[in-house]
């Protein structure tokens, strides 16, 4: 058959059962979409993770309680009370490489400001962990050594705590109630950003970990000692003081575990960018089931159309037609219906992509790479699942074709 | 001598067109068999025109499609231009179905929903030498042209009359330039002026070299042809040459009564 008649005839029919081909694209649009969106979701969760850690601060170390968990670490994890308060002094007293070292202690409690509350995370700090942190003040000031040695009702909070509990006001010398106990704000975060990430981090309060530990959480024992280390070569050097440093204090037995878990800043990123890539993947695959679906709707009609039109097949085949030519009508027909949902679904997905990074706050980055993808593999649905409907219509046998009604 | 150098090339100057060998073709459905075709034997020169007759049921339609290479015997030869069609393989049946061969069903077969033009241009999309569009296009308008409808081509058939949409399945068969014409009642839904006018088109490009196969129930239209085959129950009851009456001579005596008439 002339070669450029094949799209113009497979057009044509599609055009003349327009409800049809746009029902059966439907499919196609939706699976395509679903597999750009959760790809691009995943793909934005990555690099956001990947932001995040390294606005973890510069030579941070992170020792957790409990032992290094079998074939991964733990993030944040470790109910274990191993880690103490002394801990974190000794590590940064008696190691040269380190320069600071803060006891973290977390705790989620409801703010009451005036008539508003706010339900927030409290986490106990040295003061000297914005510097580890790196993050600055934007106003008013951090809390300092004093305060935290006479455990002071004193609190520092994230942009979210202003924009949420005091509606943008100016928070400095304002006291805000934790279960009665009142807190003096005395600083403001810097905002950490837009995004989800960003204001996760945004939403927060600090203050002495004395304060945390005494008055807020209940708990004796540090849940993360966050460290941070002079320069980067002695990063090694540090990790192994602090580990055999640790092992001396908690009277471990050489033939006895590590009862706790040091790592780098490294660490914690693969970790979480392993984990967000195996999210990636199972998002991906759920929305391939969906393309499948639509591929099994292609199919479908196909299969209904060749049966619709065995009159047609046989008149193109008595006039002149191969069963290759009738074959390669159908199958471009198949392929062109699932480019259509192919495209269909990149204009949706990139809709929902934005949509969903815009209004829940979601990140979300919408990938050249998923859309070749979804385009190439719509291709191969269509060839796919039009290949047997083609192959029927071909091997139809002329007058039989004609007489069907 | 002679002989040799037809086998070299492929043409003889006497050869049939046509080589019917004891055709048979038995329907069976389910478990009644039906005997379409009993025992057919004739051969068709280059350059005649016949006409076949019988009542309806006599195995007229069957025995087009064998010829038509649409559909197979159950036994005997079919020789086309000297080439045993059973030896053949279904895509070389496909290239004489469209170069060769033009053919005209009794119930027009038209692509539905799709303009007479397009209808035309079908047979050339499938050529194997590909036409240019270009081509396509003035092929498919001129054979339009010849049945007297230029001015119907962007009609679809819901939209033509049923004589009308028998002059498009006639122009159909004529656009590719078969050597071979076979048409299945091709003046059964037209009225006896137009019927003439495809007659007489029939005489000319049979005058011009194309042979001619002609099923019809009207002895009248059988007339214009020089041979006449009458069917009956899948046999040949009667073969006989005809003097080959004109149609252009009809129409010019039609056209100068219907103007004395005015
Ligand atoms: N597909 C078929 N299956 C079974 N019987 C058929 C089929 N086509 C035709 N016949 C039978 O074969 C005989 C000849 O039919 P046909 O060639 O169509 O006759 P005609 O064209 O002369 O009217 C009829 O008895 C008809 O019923
Ligand atoms: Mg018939």
């Amino acid at each position: 058959m002339k070669l450029s008649a094949v799209p113009i005839t497979a057009i044509k029919a599609l055009r003349r059962n327009t409800m049809r081909t746009l029902l059966t694209a439907l499919g196609i649009i939706i699976g395509v979409a679903a597999v750009i969106t959760m790809v691009g979701l995943g793909q934005g969760a990555k690099s956001e993770v990947e932001e995040q850690v390294n606005r973890l601060g510069q030579n941070v170390v992170l020792v957790f309680p409990g032992a290094r968990q079998l074939g991964g670490v733990s993030i944040g994890g470790g109910s274990a009370n191993t880690l103490t308060v002394e801990d974190a002094h000794a590590i940064r007293d008696e190691i040269p490489e380190v320069i600071a070292a803060s006891p973290e202690v977390r705790s989620q409690r409801v703010l009451v400001y005036g008539n508003r509350n706010w339900f927030t995370r409290i986490y106990g700090q040295s003061a000297d962990y914005l510097q580890i942190r790196q993050w600055p003040i934007e106003s008013g000031e951090m809390y300092t050594e004093e305060d935290v040695e006479r455990a002071a009702l004193v609190a520092v909070v994230g942009q979210t705590i202003v924009d949420e509990l005091f509606e943008g006001a100016d928070p400095i010398g304002e006291t805000i109630r934790v279960r009665g106990l009142p807190l003096t704000v005395i600083g403001v975060l810097a905002p950490k950003g837009m995004s989800l990430m960003g204001s996760v981090q945004d939403d927060i309060v600090l203050v002495p970990y004395t304060t945390a530990f005494q008055r807020i959480s209940g708990r004796s024992h540090a849940m993360v000692i966050n460290v941070q280390v002079f320069n980067q070569q002695s990063m090694e050097i540090a990790q192994a003081k602090i580990t055999d440093l640790l092992r001396e204090r908690h009277g471990l037995a050489p033939y006895q575990e590590d009862d706790f878990t040091v790592q780098t800043q490294e660490e914690v990123a693969q970790a979480a960018t392993e984990t967000s890539r195996v999210m990636t993947v199972l998002l991906a695959s759920i929305a391939g089931v969906s393309l499948l679906v639509g591929g099994i709707g292609i199919m479908n009609v196909m299969l209904v159309s060749v049966t619709e039109r065995t009159r047609e097949i046989g008149l193109r085949l008595s006039v002149g037609a191969r069963g290759r030519d009738v074959m390669l009508q159908f199958l471009i027909e198949s392929v062109i219906l699932c480019l259509l949902g192919g495209l269909g679904g990149i204009a949706l997905g990139a809709i929902a992509t934005e949509l969903i990074a815009s209004y829940a706050g979601w990140p979300a980055l919408f990938s050249t790479e998923a859309m070749f993808t979804a385009v190439s593999v719509s291709a191969a649905v269509g060839l796919f699942f039009g290949f047997y409907p083609a192959w029927k219509a071909a091997r139809l046998d002329p007058i039989e074709a004609l007489r069907r009604e | 001598m002679e002989a040799d150098f037809s086998a070299v090339t492929g043409q003889h100057f006497n050869m049939a067109v046509i080589d019917l060998q004891h055709i048979t073709r038995t329907y069976t459905s389910g478990s009644v068999a039906v005997h379409a075709l009993r025992g057919i034997d004739f051969t068709l020169q280059a350059g005649n025109f016949v006409s076949i007759m019988g009542s309806s049921g006599s195995g007229k339609s069957t025995l087009m499609n064998i010829l038509g290479c649409l559909d197979k015997p159950t036994e005997g030869r079919y020789l086309l231009n000297g080439t045993d069609i059973s030896a053949l393989k279904r895509d070389e049946l496909a290239a004489i179905r469209n170069e060769t061969i033009g053919f005209v069903f009794q119930n027009f077969h038209l692509l539905p929903r799709t303009s007479a033009l397009e209808n035309m241009e079908l047979p050339l999309l499938y050529k194997r030498d590909p036409l240019s569009w270009k081509e396509i296009r003035q092929k498919a308008a001129e054979a339009l042209e010849i049945v007297g409808l230029a001015d119907r081509m962007d009609h679809t058939p819901s939209q033509l009359s049923g004589g009308q949409q028998q002059r498009v399945a006639i122009a159909r068969a004529l656009v590719t330039s078969p050597k071979l014409l076979l048409a299945d009642e091709p003046t059964g839904n037209l009225d006896s002026r137009t019927s003439l006018e495809i007659i007489e088109l029939f005489q000319r490009l049979n005058d011009e070299g194309l042979s001619i196969l002609m099923v019809t129930q009207e002895p009248d239209i059988a007339q214009f042809a020089n041979r006449i085959i009458i069917l009956r129950d899948g046999l040949i009851q009667t073969d006989k040459q005809v003097q080959k009456r004109s149609a252009a001579s009809e129409l010019q005596t039609w056209k100068d009564e219907s103007e004395s008439l005015s």
